[in-house]
């Protein structure tokens, strides 16, 4: 099958992302990163939770961290996680354009997030939880902007390829990196569930 | 690895393929709605003054634990055939990170 | 786009090697650019020993003593090694898998080119007021001292850009590996070789990331008032040596291990019988990777764990003895009623075998937790690791220069002159650090620039040195064997006549698309199967068509060049205006072009049948 042959609903293969060999490797390759990325981010968790007490005389997390903001991103960030589902599940049925308007809408949430995690940051900024100030602070800020730099990605990574395709639709060239595009985005879920639970949660819990 | 249920007919596959799309999509969206549940409960159990946090840290551990298998699974597709390496490889990580994080929190401060 | 061989000009062969994505030839920027930082780093080993060569010396003193020891290790390890083991899983695995090519070529070139650069921004150093001096492992506590110029900031940028090239490598290996393998290559029937490039690219892909994460916060703290090491803001440097360790433990494996493969080929080819104990070797590499992981605070005894993580890390590092050992007992019975023939990679392989066994037992000794702490910083300590490193990596880097050369060049080296350097290399490695394990015990302690006089210390340091010159002469000899090799013999597809695995069925060197029709594999060793068959060929698995390759390109070399401009614009952010622009510039050179290698379109190219046909025919004349 050649990758750039114009497709039908019959014709398109049912697991698109892996019909060619090209598409194979890079749908392989992307969930080994993503092993490699688990580690990353547990270096970045590990000392997180080495230096979390470690406030310097600043505020600690129980006095900073503000609940209603941080449900609020993580529910954008859940819903977002579910859009781009609703994004393959179009992908997988051939349907371009329903497909593009799910990973707007995932666009849209994510940059929502991002938003807040902006605001967030400047707030504590104020309240003199700064980067610099402690060990605390160096450690919350690189592992939550680590975080937040990789949704910035992940949405200019997602738009670039929405509008790149946007005349052409779906073949099998790009079916792989939209799908690829979107284990990324499931993954930047998957760690915003350990932040919410281990930097938020437990540091309300103390 | 392409349209395994070949019948002859395209047509036929296709609704097949249609239906058995939508049913999976009905399964993540309850996934979905079970992942909302238990983040409230997340929030909800370290809302409630009266838990020490002896039962709240395990317990919101586990539920982040819930939620990540139900990414990864149903999200993610990890259920599907053809995963077997991305599973091996995403689990090594998981090893790495607990020998890590186990190691930071007892031998860095003594 | 022809791809029919012809004279080409000096810019034309340059051009073609900076935007080259095919795995041979990034095998051979691999190989030059690793051997050049290897001479580098050999020569700052020799300037080691001449200082250290008599009591009180004046050669190299204090702080320039402690930059050319940093860089020493720095350029063998990340320079020299690392890339030289790069170079020969590129010039051999996708042959011994079968396949046309690696899973992601343009990734391939991009970690190259990613690797080079970083080298080269760590040696800019040099010129920019002084190179690193905290020791090849960095610890913070030295390293947050280091203020009297950049060299630590060209440490860790240089190795945050080469590290991202070796993460990428590991993930084109495991998927090339994993995805590639040609119609009846299973994995039990891969060649060890390509067991130990899977297994290492594992052990990079889960090892690279604390490494990564530990210099992101070395440079924040050294450039961008982080705390995470500064006990005075509640910062902890032991969280340095942890994420240092938890990499660089793995690192030892991650060059080890392709060196047991490299050996398990020799052993194999040369005694002319299959490899003894294949599944063994196989389970013993993926347990030494495994065991590799949970071992690293071994070297963090004397920090004060405790006796509980001492003794749990002592007992694991110890474990590590027993695949191993089953490792050197299948090469010694696999030479064991074979024919052998002694080539040159065999001389290494054969000295192999008790150097590194002796290096293997000073590290059961170092793993004993008391033991180690009389052990600790001084020379014993040097002396092991150079036996493991030297006696093992460095002997498997020599041992595949010689065997694989054929390959990689169409040329045999010459074996005269093979041994002569095999030998010199040899007497000059002994001589240089047997002598170290006693020095040790007496008291030396390492990274010490100097040592006073009657103290017992003067002759073992000065035998030391005379053998630091033997290996250079060796070195020196081979160099000599490379160049007149241009004009030496031609080398035929199967160069040893002995040869076992795919790479030696096809010519020396392989053409572009490397199988004209890929292989049918129908057991271990499908080459020696074929021919024990009586066979000259390998059945194929495809008829002969049009074979599709991968477009060059020269966006790696310009997206790594942009990270090069950052790591100088963020380097110099502190001090000058121009730091931070030049820094933002860089990165919008690398994003710029991972952008534009994302909208433009790559569907590579076809070389059509009739042009493989006639390929196939000069091949077969030459």
């Amino acid at each position: 099958m050649h990758v750039e042959e114009k497709l039908t609903p019959e014709t398109f293969p049912a697991a698109p992302e892996r019909a060619t060999l090209e598409g194979k490797n890079k749908f392989l390759g992307f969930w080994l990163f993503l092993g490699g990325e688990t580690v990353l981010f547990a270096s970045l968790f590990a000392t997180y939770l080495a230096l979390k007490d470690k406030t310097n005389g600043g505020p600690s997390g129980e006095e900073l961290f503000q609940m209603p903001i941080v449900f609020m991103a993580t529910m954008l960030l859940l819903t977002s996680s579910l859009t781009s589902v609703y994004a393959i599940y179009h992908m997988k049925n051939f349907d371009f354009q329903k497909m593009q308007l799910w990973f707007g809408i995932t666009v849209l949430l994510g940059a929502g997030f991002l938003a807040l995690e902006i605001y967030e940051f400047y707030e504590y900024v104020h309240e003199g939880h700064k980067f610099t100030s402690s060990a605390f602070g160096s450690a919350f800020y690189t592992l939550v902007g680590t975080h937040g730099a990789h949704v910035a990605f992940g949405l200019l990574w997602i738009l670039t390829l929405m509008i790149r395709n946007a005349k052409r639709g779906l073949n099998l060239y790009n079916a792989p990196k939209f799908y690829v595009a979107s284990l990324y985005w499931h993954f930047i879920d998957v760690v915003w569930v350990f932040i919410f639970t281990v930097v938020y949660l437990m540091g309300m819990v103390g | 690895m392409t349209n395994q249920m070949n019948s002859g007919n395209e047509r036929v596959d296709l609704a097949y393929r249609r239906r058995k799309n939508a049913e999976e999509m009905r399964h993540q969206v309850i996934a979905f709605v079970l992942m909302i549940l238990l983040t409230l409960i997340a929030f909800a159990a370290v809302g409630y003054e009266e838990f020490s946090h002896w039962f709240v840290i395990p317990f919101i551990l586990l539920l982040a634990g819930v939620q990540v298998a139900f990414q990864l699974y149903y999200f993610m597709h990890m259920s599907h055939k053809g995963h077997e390496f991305p599973a091996l490889f995403i689990y090594g990580g998981v090893l790495v990170m607990l020998v890590l994080v186990w190691a930071f929190s007892t031998i860095v401060w003594w | 786009m022809s791809t029919i061989a012809r004279k080409k000009g000096v810019g034309a062969v340059l051009w073609d090697y900076l935007t080259t994505v095919d795995h041979k030839k990034i095998a051979h920027l691999y190989l030059i650019s690793g051997g050049i930082f290897f001479l580098l780093g050999g020569l700052e080993a020799l300037f080691i020993r001449i200082q250290l060569a008599k009591p009180n010396n004046d050669f190299l003193v204090g702080g320039l003593y402690n930059e050319v020891l940093t860089m020493h290790g720095t350029t063998m390890i990340f320079l020299a090694a690392m890339p030289l083991v790069f170079a020969f899983m590129n010039a051999v695995v996708p042959l011994q898998i079968g396949a046309r090519d690696v899973a992601f070529p343009f990734l391939n070139a991009l970690g190259f080119w990613l690797f080079f650069f970083g080298g080269v921004f760590l040696n800019c150093s040099w010129f920019l007021g002084g190179a690193p001096d905290a020791g090849w492992t960095s610890y913070a506590s030295l390293a947050l001292d280091s203020k009297a110029h950049h060299g630590v900031d060209f440490y860790t940028l240089g190795l945050q850009i080469s590290g991202l090239g070796t993460l990428i490598g590991g993930i084109n290996f495991l998927v090339t590996i994993i995805n590639m393998r040609a119609p009846g290559m299973t994995f039990m029937r891969m060649p060890m070789f390509t067991w130990a490039t899977f297994v290492t690219s594992a052990l990079i892909l889960f090892a690279f990331p604390p490494l990564t994460v530990g210099l992101i916060f070395l440079m924040m703290d050294r450039l961008f008032g982080g705390n995470f090491f500064n006990p005075a803001a509640g910062g902890n440097t032991i969280i340095w040596e942890h994420l240092f360790w938890v990499f660089g433990h793995p690192e030892v494996y991650i060059l080890v291990l392709p060196a047991f493969g490299i050996f398990s080929e020799i052993f194999a080819t040369f005694s002319r019988k299959r490899l003894f104990g294949y599944s063994s070797m196989v389970f013993a590499t993926v347990l030494i990777a495994f065991l590799g992981f949970m071992v690293w605070a071994h070297h963090m005894f004397t920090v004060g764990m405790g006796p509980i993580a001492n003794a749990i890390f002592s007992v694991a590092t110890m474990t590590i003895a027993v695949p191993t050992g089953i490792k050197i007992f299948n090469w010694l019975f696999t030479m064991w009623g074979g024919s052998i023939k002694f080539t040159t990679p065999m001389h290494y392989a054969v000295a192999f075998i008790p150097s590194f066994v002796m290096g293997g037992v000073t590290g059961v000794m170092l793993a004993a937790a008391a033991a180690d702490y009389q052990y600790h910083d001084s020379y014993f300590v040097v002396a092991h690791f150079h036996y493991v490193i030297v006696g093992g990596v460095v002997f498997a880097l020599l041992a595949g220069t010689h065997y694989w050369w054929p390959k990689m060049f169409g040329r045999m080296l010459n074996e005269t002159l093979g041994k002569i350097t095999f030998w010199l290399f040899f007497i000059g490695f002994h001589l240089t650090f047997f002598i170290q394990h006693f020095l040790g015990l007496m008291g030396m302690p390492r990274r010490v620039f100097t040592f006073l006089p009657g103290q017992g210390l003067e002759t073992g340091n000065f035998i030391s040195t005379v053998g630091a010159f033997f290996m250079a002469a060796a070195t020196v000899v081979l160099l000599i064997n490379i160049v007149i090799s241009v004009k030496g013999e031609k080398a035929p597809a199967d160069a040893w006549g002995d040869g076992r695995t795919l790479e030696w069925a096809i010519a020396s060197p392989p053409p572009v698309y490397n199988f004209a029709q890929l292989p049918l594999v129908r057991g271990l060793d499908p080459l020696w199967l074929e021919k024990m068959e009586g066979k000259k060929e390998l059945t194929p698995a495809e008829p002969l068509g049009d074979i599709h390759m991968p477009n060059s390109s020269f966006l790696p070399f310009i997206m790594s060049f942009g990270l090069f401009v950052a790591a100088f614009g963020f380097t110099y952010h502190q001090e000058t205006a121009w730091g931070l622009p030049v820094g933002i510039l860089g990165l919008l050179i690398t994003f710029g072009s991972m952008f534009l290698r994302s909208v433009i379109d790559d569907h590579g190219f076809h070389i059509h049948k009739e042009e493989v046909l006639e390929l196939e025919k000069k091949g077969a004349n030459a």
